[in-house]
């Protein structure tokens, strides 16, 4: 695996008056309830640690209040930590003076906002181009630049619209294009779909899935949402109370939770829809019976399940680009699919 | 003993009077050492409203008229409001106000002008630090409440009677809106908004000027529009000082008892009023074409 392309080491952030004194409580093992009770200091996030890998989509989970929008305006430093590190490419962010980091924010990444964060007074045109006309790209270049973005999320024809008359799940296309024009090869999205309805969350997903597949940005996802979390994430981070609590794939996350937490948190998630065949995989045992059905390791056991009940010999057998890697027994699947 | 009680103990008349006089000398003293240097720092303002005035008059009044009716066009895009303006005028020049019109158009003007040049870059400092709010708010307050003749006597003093005093009581008078509307606009321009400018990498003057600055521009507009109207509540007492204009012939009818001079000239101001206060508003109003279209 290649390096990390953004690290956070040992990052601390106090809200209060005196975070540094707080910050002493906090590393002899105060409580964030105490800390709060008895400095009147809130605890946003408590010794996060994390790698995040290049080309991934990073989902960093928690419910309100875990701190996670927190942690990712670290990332850009559009919040100071206490204490703490964080590298992009190697580079630490904390130590940038002012210019550097905003050639940081102008041409490495970009951002998408909850609220969709977009320029009431500009037409979706301007609202897309407006961090290259920030890096200081002359405007006929932005502007064609904008278009591509505009018709790459599926708004051709409202270039000249203003944000106003426009729906939501309009606008948050809107906010994706601008945070894509800018070609920055990480992208921050702080519960970038959490304000729409389902159905209009489940499009904007897929068109992020479909884009990634072919742009393979770093991108960070903040949500509070488990299934989307589920549905997008390479890795996943469980935050509570400002500390990380988890960090692995869908299925390390369900198949292998860390917590008591974490337990409560997947127990009504549809299992079926998220474990594949290859996270229940064990070595073959002798030779295959010749009738067992083969199947990929990427299959979602939802798929699988009418293969599984339908083998005689109660296994199937999984395969990787068409080679045996190993079998599944019936017997495993009904144990992941109760949890 | 009972008298500490029923007489409110008081430092007495003659250290009050000394006090007074004390401070009364010592501004003497000032402005007869900086008095001067003050008529010259204002000079070229009076001679900016002089050329002003002098134009408005010179300039033969149909020509004004058409201008006039022509920047109410231009503001508010409506003929009710320009042909209002028209007729307006038109009766104003009928009834022999036309020059004492102009006179308050000059001041008018020309007042406005200096409030926006000072208030709008004032109201952006309160905006940008809590403490700058905190130390011209209640400034602020003063100037709206203190008593304009009470400010008119150190004015003088300095200043004598003459246009540029009555220009800067008027101003005194009319600034504190547009400061109060530029510094509230600003930061009333929603936090995420901001926050995405900023994690764009905007440059602290990239979004003063193109996203603080356009989101903030209906109230500064609101409050351009009340500047203006506070500084047509000043005419009659800037008169007092020596400003031409309607507020001179109010003022004489006043003495005199004519109610007919008071009330054309008085009505000839409510005309100016309600004319700056449609053509700025529904100009406002136009700036906001990104509001228009449905919410969600």
């Amino acid at each position: 695996m290649s390096d990390p392309k953004i690290q956070i080491k040992n990052l601390y952030k106090i809200f209060g008056k005196a975070p540094e004194k707080a910050l002493t409580n906090v590393q002899a093992g105060m409580s964030k309830d105490a800390l709060r009770e008895e400095t009147r200091h809130v605890l946003g996030v408590d010794n996060v640690s994390l790698d995040i890998a290049p080309r991934n989509i990073q989902v960093v989970m928690g419910l309100s209040g875990s701190g996670k929008s927190t942690l990712i305006r670290h990332i850009n430093r559009l919040i100071e930590p206490t204490a703490g590190e964080i590298l992009v490419d190697g580079e630490n962010v904390l130590t940038m003076d002012k210019d550097a980091l905003r050639d940081l924010r102008r041409f490495k990444m970009s951002m998408v906002f909850q609220h969709f964060g977009l320029f009431p007074h500009r037409r979706v045109i301007e609202n897309v181009a407006y961090g290259l006309i920030v890096q200081g790209v002359d405007e006929t270049q932005a502007d064609k630049r904008a278009k591509h973005w505009i018709s790459r999320v599926g708004l051709e024809g409202y270039e000249n619209n203003y944000p106003g008359q426009l729906s939501g799940g309009m606008r948050q296309r809107v906010g994706l294009a601008r945070g894509l024009a800018t070609d920055a090869d990480i992208l921050l999205m702080d519960e970038a779909f959490s304000a729409l309805d389902p159905l209009i969350r489940y499009d904007m997903q897929s068109i992020l899935i479909d884009l990634q597949k072919e742009l393979h940005k770093t991108i960070v996802f903040i949500t509070h949402d488990l299934d989307e979390a589920l549905r997008i994430g390479d890795q996943i981070a469980i935050l509570r109370d400002g500390h990380l609590v988890q960090q692995g794939s869908a299925q390390d996350i369900v198949l292998r939770p860390a917590d008591g937490y974490i337990e409560d948190f997947i127990k009504d998630i549809n299992r079926a829809r998220v474990i594949k065949l290859g996270s229940l995989m064990t070595p073959l045992e002798g030779t295959p019976p010749a009738d067992a059905p083969r199947l990929d390791a990427g299959t979602l056991l939802q798929e699988a399940l009418m293969a599984v009940a339908q083998s005689d010999s109660n296994t199937v057998i999984v395969e990787e680009h068409g080679t045996v890697k190993g079998q599944v027994t019936t017997r495993a699947v009904i144990a992941a699919l109760h949890g | 003993m009972w008298d500490f009680f029923t007489e409110f103990p008081s430092i007495g008349r003659r250290d009050l009077s000394q006090l007074q006089m004390g401070i009364d000398d010592g501004f003497r003293a000032f402005s007869r050492a900086y008095g001067e240097a003050l008529e010259i720092f204002f000079s070229p303002l009076l001679h900016f409203l002089v050329w002003f005035e002098k134009l408005l008059l010179a300039t033969p009044w149909p020509i004004i008229l058409i201008v006039l009716s022509g920047l109410a066009w231009l503001g508010s895009r409506s003929w009710k409001i320009t042909v209002g303006t028209f007729l307006a005028f038109a009766v104003i020049g009928y009834f022999g106000m036309w020059e004492d019109t102009m006179a308050t158009l000059a001041i008018i003007s020309v007042a406005t002008f200096v409030c926006i040049l000072l208030g709008i870059p004032l109201g952006i400092l309160m905006a940008k630090s809590d403490r700058m709010q905190g130390a011209i708010t209640p400034i602020l307050d003063v100037m709206q409440t203190i008593p304009s003749f009470v400010y008119l006597i150190p004015v003088v003093m300095l200043l004598g009677i003459g246009k540029v005093p009555g220009l800067i009581a008027v101003c005194i008078y009319a600034i504190p809106p547009i400061v109060r509307l530029t510094n509230l606009g600003i930061r009333l321009v929603d936090r995420e908004v901001l926050e995405a400018a900023e994690a764009f990498g905007a440059s602290p003057r990239q979004k003063l000027f193109d996203v603080q600055i356009p989101l903030a521009l209906p109230n500064i507009f609101a409050g351009v529009n009340q500047t203006i109207m506070m500084a047509l509540a000043m005419v009659v007492i800037a008169s007092m000082i020596g400003v031409r204009g309607l507020g001179v012939p109010v003022l004489r009818a006043i003495s005199n008892q004519y109610l007919a001079l008071g009330l054309m000239n008085g009505l000839a101001i409510v005309a100016l009023a309600i004319i700056f206060d449609r053509v700025s508003q529904s100009y406002g109003k136009r700036l906001q074409a990104h509001r228009e279209g449905f919410e969600k």
